[in-house]
């Protein structure tokens, strides 16, 4: 093991994945020569050069199109796309190509894709840089969603999602590429489903993924020392398909959940992991359970507006406690 | 707007590799034909809702497909349409039987009844498909020509579409980067004046599409799309600027589609006159003639040919389609997703 951040964890599996086979190529905005908005390519232009490393104009939907047609002749394309913002322009290629061209084929040809792609509020980047979108992508069938929490599943999902013969859209974070970790030293492939018991606990189980485990955790921390809750915290680093089996097992041990996510509540990850409760595991719940969402609303510029938006460990906190009558 | 084109210097053969034999010219007009009737019968199956959707049919445009394609490497290079699809798999290789049974919705079909009419596939003779996004196929056509590139073989990739998809951003996206990175893509506009129900004149800037690929840089020519010989020649030129490693190339036929956009199309939005013009200009009618001029084939030969594909596409094409078996419903999630990879579920650390 050893500790390295969340960007040089992806850096190495795209290294790895770069020398292991000539056909994986990554491209993207600003990837190659300058190495990455986020660093996660830093030196491979050099390393593997521009015809594998390749700068693309910024057309999103364009070069994800462009990754969908070579991988229908055996090359594997990791795209960056800078923003998850902008993957909204992309959405075409994604949706209506990468993930139903196996099934419209009738199993003939796929589009083993990754997209990777930051989405999330950070620091007053305004409405149209502050987007999440993975509540978008997990509703389509024929496409994976996966969501790194720590450096070791950023490292391990990439090598997976690279190999895997289905796209997978690769959901980070803004906030989270400096965050260290440990990762081992031997390569190492993360599965692409389940889910992950992170810290466990006999009074409730709190659901996160990606930014929001860790508002899980830092919740858990204080429900632990100041109101002697225990809380369990369950990693859903897959988000598509949910890991139905895992949030099952999870509530039926603590018989209370609170869902956290950064996205607004409406059609999204906490709905469907809801949904789930209500069809997996109604009658294992004590109490009903809480969904912890940001504000609907386009996020906004002004900072302190920006952090009402956005949910953090005190929501968590707050939604935990209102589960235990009498704790507050 | 110029509804008729008067190519008649553009596009002829000038060296003897863009000249077809008597032979192949027999056979192209047999083949076109055949598209003709298969096109023609599949009508009656939508009438009969043998077929359902959308079906967008090719009659009138046959010299473009089969044009190219004959200058093509069938089975070697990689091609790519929109979703007026059926007569570019056929031209592929594909087994016509089973485009008709993709049509049906049946197992035998193409795609096992999983495409339908908008979205034949036949990987194994390099049909990349039929897309039903207008302009959809621009960029996957150039990444199938990044892929040939890096692995280094000769093979091009080869994309047709209408006029109207020239409008979409993915047009100038993909032939922006098929020129920055010189990938071996040719695009074929089969110009049919018409994006869906509304003529070209009135969506589109500049109507003369080989035009536009000027503004990438790209070597365009703009020939008559109703005579295959034409076609051919030029697509013969267009080929090998490709395949020899001088990158993309914008090759524009200007056609005309007999029947509407789709089969939920009235054609109310064009004039009898416009239409009988073109009618006098048939691919068909144009190769049979040349071809009877010739000497090279009678009219009576024609007609024999003619109800022998009738019965053919009756017996052979709809009989088996008939006779396919419909998809089973316990295979609904089938081909969502892979089957068992060993990356979804670890174990290969």
């Amino acid at each position: 093991m050893s500790q390295m951040m969340y960007w040089e964890a992806l850096r190495r599996a795209h290294d790895e994945e770069l020398g292991n086979d000539p056909l994986v190529i990554v491209m993207g905005e600003d990837i190659g020569v300058a190495g990455g908005t986020y660093k996660a390519t830093q030196g491979l232009y050099d390393k593997y050069g521009a015809e594998r490393v390749i700068d693309t104009p910024i057309s999103e939907n364009g070069y994800t199109g462009l990754g969908i047609g070579a991988s229908f002749v055996g090359v594997k394309p990791i795209i960056e796309i800078m923003s998850v913002n902008f993957a909204w322009l992309a959405t075409d290629q994604i949706v209506n190509t990468a993930a139903k061209v196996r099934y419209m084929s009738g199993g003939q040809l796929t589009a083993p894709i990754v997209i990777r792609s930051p989405g999330g509020t950070a620091h007053q980047l305004g409405a149209q840089h502050s987007a999440r979108m993975e509540k978008v992508f997990m509703g389509i069938a024929g496409l994976r969603v996966v969501t790194p929490s720590n450096p070791k599943q950023a490292y391990g999902l990439l090598k997976s999602a690279v190999r895997c013969a289905d796209p997978v859209f690769i959901n980070e974070h803004e906030l989270m590429y400096n965050m260290k970790g440990e990762v081992p030293d031997e390569e190492f492939f993360h599965p692409l489903e389940g889910s992950e018991v992170v810290r466990q606990g006999r009074d409730i189980t709190l659901f996160g993924y990606n930014i929001s485990v860790h508002w899980c955790l830092q919740a858990a921390e204080v429900l632990s020392r100041e109101h002697g809750i225990e809380a369990e915290v369950v990693d859903l680093y897959a988000l598509s398909p949910l890991d139905r089996e895992g949030i099952k097992a999870s509530v039926a041990r603590t018989h209370k959940a609170i869902i956290a996510e950064e996205a607004e509540a409406p059609v999204g990850v906490g709905a469907e992991v809801m949904a789930i409760f209500n069809e997996e595991c109604f009658f294992e719940l004590d109490a009903p359970p809480v969904r912890v969402s940001a504000a609907n609303v386009p996020i906004p510029y002004n900072h302190k507006l920006e952090k009402a938006a956005i949910p953090s460990a005190k929501d968590v906190i707050a939604a935990a406690l209102s589960l235990f009558p009498g704790k507050h | 707007m110029k509804v008729m084109p008067g190519f008649a210097q553009q596009g002829v053969a000038e060296n003897d590799s863009e000249l077809l034999s008597v032979t192949d010219k027999k056979r192209l007009l047999r083949e076109m034909l055949y598209a003709r009737r298969f096109e023609e019968r599949c009508y009656e199956a939508y009438v009969e809702r043998k077929i359902g959707g959308f079906l967008h049919l090719y009659s009138g445009e046959e010299a473009c497909a089969h044009g190219v394609l004959e200058a093509a490497r069938i089975g070697h290079d990689y091609v790519m349409t929109s979703y007026r699809d059926h007569i570019h798999a056929i031209k592929c290789g594909s087994d016509p039987r089973a485009v008709m049974a993709e049509l049906f919705g049946k197992e035998g079909g193409t795609c096992k009844g999983r495409g339908g009419s908008m979205h034949i596939f036949d990987v194994a003779h390099r049909f990349m498909g039929g897309y039903a996004l207008v302009g959809g196929p621009f960029p996957l056509a150039v990444g199938i020509a990044k892929g040939l590139k890096m692995k280094g073989g000769d093979e091009i990739s080869i994309c047709f579409l209408g006029d109207a998809a020239n409008n979409q951003g993915t047009f100038h996206e993909s032939l922006n980067m098929a020129k920055i990175w010189d990938l071996p893509v040719l695009y074929v506009c089969e110009n049919n004046l018409y994006g869906i129900g509304t003529r070209i004149d009135r969506s589109t800037a500049v109507q003369d599409q080989y035009k536009r690929a000027a503004a990438y840089d790209i070597p365009a020519v703009q020939v008559d799309g109703q005579d295959v010989e034409v076609v051919y020649a030029a697509a013969k030129k267009a080929i090998e600027h490709v395949r020899s490693g001088n990158g993309p190339y914008f090759l524009e036929l200007m056609t005309y589609r007999y029947r509407g956009h789709s089969m939920s199309d009235s054609n109310a939005y064009r004039s009898k006159d416009e239409e009988s013009k073109w009618l006098k200009r048939d691919p068909i009618h144009i190769l049979r003639n040349r071809l009877i001029d010739s000497r090279d084939l009678t009219l009576s030969e024609f007609k024999e040919m003619d109800k022998a594909i009738i019965e053919e596409i009756e017996n052979e094409v709809i009989g088996f389609a008939e006779q396919s078996p419909e998809p089973r419903v316990e295979d609904l999630e089938k081909y969502v997703l892979a089957e068992n990879d060993p990356y979804v579920h670890g174990g290969v650390n």
